[in-house]
């Protein structure tokens, strides 16, 4: 079940909230308090713009359960725009191949569910391409 | 100091053991190494295990198995490193016998896949990875893999089926192990022709994930029993590194630093050069991660990794064999006890009783341990010492 883990990452899971470094500007996600780049505290609030491109890629045939019922499904690194690189499925593509170089934007749609009696559904970030007009 | 020499060691073969449980196969492979240790009882058991409490329900593995064995009273704790949880029990047992505070240890790994089966096994190893913002996406160590690998073959010119030689080189291995899961061998047609199940890798750049329980005895040259073997195996290097745990916070997709920095500290302990080491036993769980850790250990520089397996410079009689027992492809992956297989595999090696398998004059073994995709990297050399 975990609700208030999954409560706790909303900003994250809703909104790709992460964080700025202060002392050197380095955007970060996921949020880790402690700048990758220059190694001192960075605890600003930046909320990402949610564009990216496929930095790599794979489709999951064997899924963890509670994943069992959209398999197979694509994960793919996504390099986001401002730098950091995030892990998440791939959605909405129809027939289009997935390719590193890829553009994509987030959307938020179920993650999984977690299958107990209660039937709490997570909700989350994937990516899909971005749609030409 | 005093050296640390591994004086015992046991292994059940890999399988799916469907009919021994947890507790049984510990004991088998516990048994099995005091005896070959001429029947010197350790006074700590340090244990390589994954997902025991996860798969078997089960935690509280020191005092379950080391009480199985009739050894309670003695000191017993469960390391916990992933994939690489055997390497980090070595680790353990070398610094406890090291240190002079204990004077023999054994060193257990021990994993029970199989009492559960399908999307439970995937849940549990997805546990390894970031379980906030990888897990959750539905990653597992496959996904990890294939995700590296894809990379890879991006950024690198290579042939379709460049990764070959890995799966074919440890199948050869296999054929020499009586206690491998695959001893029949693989055909480069049946790779390339294999199905992909996580694009790009197929089934061959998989290891089989199954259950398997090695011990080594640990203890200090001055106290070798009365009837040692012959050529005895000491601990020349151990060391340990971690890298960031979720793949896409590395700085670097395709270069492990923690496994350049554990075999680089490792190395360094006794002055060992990448020339002397006779055989690399590495952590190939996918082939995508032998031919990072050869390049990460210098064996080969960046995108040319995938090449030495590929010109039979891994094999048995090449410049440096890996794998030589088969590897995790072909001997099989009982996920955290392979650190402890790789080391019982080193030691038949160095005391000349590999058989068909004998690498020549074999002196000097690099052992790595790793958890995760190089999240955690355990380095381990062990050298020949005639008594
Ligand atoms: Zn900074």
């Amino acid at each position: 079940m975990e609700i208030p883990r999954h409560w706790r990452l909303k900003k994250q899971r809703y909104a790709l909230v992460g964080e700025v470094c202060p002392h050197c500007e380095k955007k970060i996600f996921p949020p880790r308090d402690i700048c990758p780049n220059c190694g001192n505290e960075a605890r600003d609030l930046f909320a990402f713009s949610g564009k990216g491109e496929v930095y790599s890629y794979t489709t999951i045939y064997e899924a963890p359960s509670g994943y069992d019922s959209t398999t197979p499904y694509t994960v793919a690194l996504v390099k986001l725009d401002e730098g950091p690189i995030v892990t998440a499925q791939l959605t909405d593509q129809g027939e289009q191949p997935t390719e590193i170089g890829m553009p994509v934007e987030m959307v938020t749609r179920k993650m999984r569910d977690d299958g107990d009696e209660r039937g709490m559904i997570v909700y989350g970030y994937k990516f899909r391409p971005v749609l030409k007009n | 100091m005093e050296d640390v020499m591994i004086t015992g060691v046991g292994q059940t073969p890999v399988a799916e053991h469907w009919d021994i449980g947890l507790r049984d196969l510990a004991f088998a492979a516990i048994q099995d190494a005091i005896h070959d240790a001429g029947g010197i009882k350790p006074q700590a058991i340090y244990i390589g295990n994954m997902l025991a409490p996860n798969l078997s329900n089960q935690a509280h593995l020191g005092a379950l198995f080391a009480d199985f064995s009739g050894l309670t009273g003695i000191e017993a704790v469960t390391v916990e490193a992933a994939d690489a949880s055997g390497g980090a029990a070595l680790r353990q047992g070398y610094l406890a016998v090291k240190s002079g505070l204990v004077q023999t240890a054994l060193v257990l790994g021990v994993e029970k896949m199989t009492d559960k089966i399908g999307s439970s096994v995937q849940a549990a190893l997805a546990t390894t990875g970031d379980a906030d913002y990888e897990a959750v996406q539905g990653v597992t160590p496959t996904v990890q893999a294939a995700m590296t690998m894809q990379r890879y073959i991006h950024e690198h010119d290579m042939p379709i089926d460049g990764f070959a030689g890995f799966a074919l080189t440890a199948h050869k291995n296999g054929t020499g192990n009586p206690d491998a899961m695959y001893r029949s061998g693989l055909q480069l047609e049946a790779y390339s022709s294999a199905e992909k199940t996580s694009d790009p890798m197929n089934i061959y750049d998989v290891a089989p994930r199954a259950d398997g329980a090695a011990a080594l005895i640990l203890t200090r040259s001055d106290l070798l029993p009365s009837n040692p073997h012959e050529m005895q195996v000491r601990i020349a290097g151990s060391s340990s590194a971690v890298d960031t745990l979720a793949l896409h916070d590395r700085k670097d997709l395709l270069y492990f630093e923690a496994v350049q920095l554990a075999a680089g500290k490792a190395m360094k302990q006794e002055g060992v050069l990448l020339e002397d080491i006779d055989l690399f036993e590495y952590h190939d769980s996918f082939s995508i991660y032998a031919a990072l850790a050869l390049e990460s250990v210098g064996f080969a520089i960046r995108g040319k990794g995938w090449k030495l397996a590929a010109e039979g410079e891994i094999s048995i009689d090449g410049r440096i064999p890996c794998a030589t027992m088969g590897g995790l492809k072909a001997r099989g992956f009982p996920g955290g006890a392979t650190g402890v297989y790789q080391a019982v595999e080193a030691v038949i090696q160095l005391r000349g009783n590999a058989g068909v398998n004998q690498v020549k004059d074999a002196s000097c073994a690099l052992l790595l341990s790793m958890g995760g995709p190089g999240s955690t990297g355990v380095c381990h050399i062990l050298r020949t010492r005639r008594v």
